[in-house]
């Protein structure tokens, strides 16, 4: 069963992982663009430190039987230092054998109670999740495998070795990909130097070259309980809740956080990079370093980028590009604030002979926003658009442990998500247009084409 | 020991989760609209979908894609809502909307904070039948489906390979056609062929409104009448059967496409619960996919990926709720170092193993279990769940399948597993592709970077 969308759109991917009958169908509803900020609000969130200093929040949610765990490092890929993929690697020895159980002993532990386990990475962040049935049986054994994954991990050679080949395997079909590789390119004109501009799996080279007391060592600096944070979302009441994150940490030595990351350097001017690829379309990628999560513009910005390009079909570029002119499928700007400038993107994907066509449309619409601003009626809209519908993004138990991790990560007050609408709602279009001509500078665009032969010109 | 304190644990669940089922309310309007109920009060909001019976499977041959071409154009105004209008109202207040196409189905969709459902039927109701189809409109979007056809399946090679692959695995059963289409035919639509699409289908009697959320069943099926109860219906002519021949010995080609890593793909026709004559295998397959696929214990995993270290990925998937006939799909990519002739053998082997041995009892377990815990997981979605129902009324097994689903799945036996495997997964029903990956001629390579400060 394969299905195609209209359009796209950000989707609750979350909620599809389910049954394996509708495995195809819905994994491939999540081909799609999650880039407008996801956020969500009014949720009685308590917070508290366990006795070795790791930072829990909780929220109690109610109706069904179930809880939603995130144990969460600042151990993304930006910790990799020169071992590219070191991040992402030790993450994913986490689901292999740990104390006396072997990784085929651990799966069928979370399985056998129907509970699932991930171990994830991104830039910012490693994490182990859990999602598991509150039946206290049930629970106890994800629970205690839990809290054996976390703390005693082997990191013995073949599960090593399986799991390098694994990221090796990855990394090479990366290659196959224009969009994938479209995105490298641009993360690296972007950031430069910065931590933020490699891949979280890393380079084939970089990944080679890694052992496995490698990953030890990062395990042990990393996995500490001062760098924990334990989001805990579910139907389990407070006591229950406090009981598990002690019991979690169980064995985590306490160690340090790491120092804060490098800011991120503004580039000192525009670049444009032409890469041929044996596509049919050319990704276009244009954009700069845009703002951190607890940015003072963060509003504004937020508002504005709505209007221009972040929120899906009614957005002036997909209007601009699409609408008018069906240049492409999908043509988009998002903001992905983290905890320095995380990037500003504009995109569109469009077959090869039109590339300085769409490109030319893609820049006209971002200076004609930066130039001119926006109206009182776009603003009225969007502002609409974020408040009507901002309960929505936090519909879900799952969407709410998100975005709860995102408040403990960055440090956000816990009433953030009630003030929120208030926020947005008192963003003027004068305060667009400011923040927008100071940040958002076309003179330091980084501008990235792959594609077939006709990109190249 | 273990297991058996085990079992006795999870006898609790189903209670538990029967207990909790929540009732799915049904009416039929006097003009055939079906709607769907079922409420969820975690939060205040709401999704409707609109499910049409309609989808690439029903189209005949030259202009195969219409259905997914006519969901984008259900986007382009009416007399009422002109161009635009639709999606700057549900922008307005607040809401997110989509749409999609499968083989047996078109849905469009709207999330909505539950004071504003009614903008969505006073929307929807209006667009199922006084559609504009335009030429100029016809013209622009026609190049947006291309672009999205060459983004989803023309630059990508193991979509391409699966595109070929169901041309060849089917015979003369519309699922060898894909959603999107032929190039040539999506290049080759008229507006009338367009306009007598959307009149052949589109109509109350044909579809089914699915709404999830927090809502008041009684107040809803009211307000939705308001709006829908006054559309016409339409005389719905029956689909041609198209049963796909049988198949008689493998079919395998090679797909050459610019790759970096070798991948298979492998299909065994199989009946779906629509077209099972046996219902009990339609999910005996189902559980078959599970003993195989069912998370990281099992076996494709625990096997091939660790164990004898053949795939560096693999899969197997079936699909259920198939309107008709379909493939019991076995893919992966090898290991470094192994081929896929390799990997086609250790599968062909898990295969042989299922039709001669009976599946564990803790395998067996594991799976209820799982089958248990995500039928109470997939209530944290109302998007989620309002599919299901959408999914398997739009094939006509009726919503009700769904809410046996659990209690089905749970009665089967291994004796049943290594029964399907042996009538259904054998050579004869076979269909194998392979990707030959081709040197993508000289490697990306970046041309001097102009300007910048990253010049390297």
């Amino acid at each position: 069963m394969r299905i195609n969308f209209k359009l796209t759109q950000q989707q609750d991917c979350q909620s599809f992982k389910g049954l394996a009958v509708l495995k195809t169908a819905l994994l491939s509803l999540c081909v799609l663009f999650a880039f407008s900020f996801t956020t969500q609000a009014a949720a009685k969130i308590e917070q508290w430190t366990t006795t070795k200093g790791a930072r829990v929040f909780y929220v109690q949610t109610q109706g069904l039987p179930l809880v939603d765990i995130q144990i969460s490092f600042d151990a993304g890929s930006a910790r990799d230092g020169a071992q590219k993929g070191i991040a992402a690697l030790t993450s994913d020895l986490l689901k292999s054998s740990a104390g006396s159980w072997s990784t085929d002993e651990i799966a069928r532990r979370f399985e056998s109670v129907g509970a699932r386990f991930d171990s994830e990475t991104n830039a910012e962040t490693g994490s182990l999740e859990v999602r598991s049935l509150t039946e206290p049986a049930l629970l106890k054994k994800t629970l205690e495998t839990l809290q054996v994954v976390l703390t005693k991990p082997q990191f013995n050679p073949a599960d090593f070795q399986r799991e390098k080949n694994q990221t090796l395997a990855t990394i090479k079909q990366r290659e196959e990909s224009p969009a994938e590789l479209a995105d490298l390119a641009f993360d690296t004109a972007v950031f430069g130097n910065h931590p933020y501009a490699s891949p979280t799996a890393g380079y084939l080279k970089t990944v080679s070259d890694l052992k496995a007391q490698d990953l030890k060592q990062f395990y042990q600096r990393y996995y500490v309980a001062a760098n924990a944070m334990i989001v805990i979302v579910g139907d389990l009441d407070k006591q229950q809740a406090q009981q598990t994150a002690e019991q979690l940490l169980q064995g985590l030595p306490v160690g340090e956080k790491p120092a804060a990351l490098p800011d991120v350097k503004m580039p000192e001017k525009a670049s444009v990079q032409k890469i041929n690829f044996p596509s049919s379309q050319t990704h276009v990628l244009v954009g700069l370093p845009g703002m951190s999560r607890t940015d003072p513009d963060f509003f504004p910005l937020y508002v504005g980028n709505h209007i221009l390009g972040g929120s899906g079909l009614v957005s002036k570029l997909f209007d601009e590009v699409r609408e008018k002119r069906g240049l492409a499928y999908s043509a988009y700007s998002y903001f992905a604030p983290m905890v320095k400038q995380g990037a500003f993107t504009i995109g569109l994907q469009t077959k090869n002979e039109q590339t300085e066509q769409a490109l030319k449309v893609l820049n006209d619409t971002v200076n004609d926003f930066i130039n001119n601003g926006i109206t009182e009626a776009e603003l009225s809209a969007a502002k609409k658009n974020i408040t009507g519908g901002f309960v929505m993004r936090f519909d879900t138990n799952n969407k709410l442990a998100d975005y709860v991790t995102r408040i403990g990560f960055y440090n956000l007050p816990l009433d953030y998500l009630d003030t929120f609408p208030q926020k947005v709602e008192a963003v003027t279009a004068e305060q667009v247009k400011e923040a927008f001509k100071r940040r958002v500078v076309p003179a330091l665009f980084q501008t990235v084409t792959l594609g077939g032969s006709a990109a190249k010109k | 020991m273990i297991t058996r304190l085990l079992l006795r644990t999870l006898l609790c669940v189903p209670l538990l989760a029967h207990g909790s089922e929540v009732k799915v309310h049904e009416k039929v309007l006097s003009n055939g609209l079906k709607i769907l109920l079922k409420e969820d009060h975690r939060s205040p909001v709401v999704v409707s979908q609109v499910w049409y019976k309609v989808g690439s499977s029903y189209e005949p041959n030259g202009i195969t894609g219409i259905s997914h071409m006519l969901e984008h154009m259900m986007f382009k105004g009416t007399d009422d809502y002109p161009m635009g209008e639709f999606s700057r109202i549900i922008a307005e207040n607040g809401g997110d909307e989509n749409a999609f196409t499968g083989e047996d189905y078109t849905a469009y969709f709207q999330t909505l904070e539950k004071s504003r459902l009614e903008v969505s039927f006073k929307l929807e109701s209006d667009r199922m039948r006084n559609l504009h189809l335009l030429p100029d409109e016809l013209k622009k979007e026609l190049e947006v489906v291309t672009e999205e056809r060459r983004m989803r399946t023309d630059d990508q090679p193991r979509e391409k390979m699966n595109e070929l692959f169901r041309a060849m695995a089917f015979t003369n059963s519309p699922y060898k056609n894909p959603v999107i289409g032929w190039p040539s035919d999506i290049a080759a639509y008229k507006v009338e062929d367009l306009q007598a699409w959307y009149q052949r289908w589109y109509a109350p009697n044909n579809a089914t409104l699915v709404v999830v959320g927090d809502i008041d069943p009684q107040a809803t099926f009211a307000l939705a009448e308001s709006y829908f109860g006054k559309l016409q219906p339409s005389e719905i002519k029956p689909l041609k059967p198209q049963t796909d021949m049988e198949q008689r010995g493998v079919r395998k080609m090679t797909v050459k496409a610019a790759a970096k890593l070798p991948y298979i793909l492998m299909g065994y026709k199989v009946p779906s619960l629509k077209t099972a004559q046996n219902e009990t295998d339609a999910y005996a397959l189902e559980v078959l996919a599970g003993v195989l696929d069912g998370g990281s214990s099992a076996r494709l995993t625990k096997d091939l990926i660790r164990g004898q270290q053949i795939a560096s990925s693999v899969d197997a998937g079936y699909n259920l709720s198939s309107r008709l006939d379909d493939l019991f799909i076995l893919e992966g990519t090898p290991a470094d170092g192994k081929s896929v002739l390799d990997l086609e053998q250790a599968l062909k082997v898990q295969v042989k193993n299922l039709q001669t041995n009976l599946v564990s009892a803790d395998e067996l377990q594991r799976i209820k279990a799982q089958v248990l815990a995500n039928k109470i997981y997939e209530r944290d979605s109302n998007f989620y769940q309002g599919m299901l129902l959408g999914i398997f009324e739009t094939v006509g097994l009726n919503w009700q399948k769904q809410e046996e689903y659990v209690s089905k799945v749970n009665q089967i036996t291994a004796e049943q597993i290594r029964e399907v495997a042996r009538k259904y997964l054998i050579e004869d029903h076979l269909n194998v592709a392979y990707l030959d990956p081709q040197p993508t001629t000289e490697d990306p390579k970046a041309s001097p970077i102009t300007g910048g400060r990253h010049a390297h």
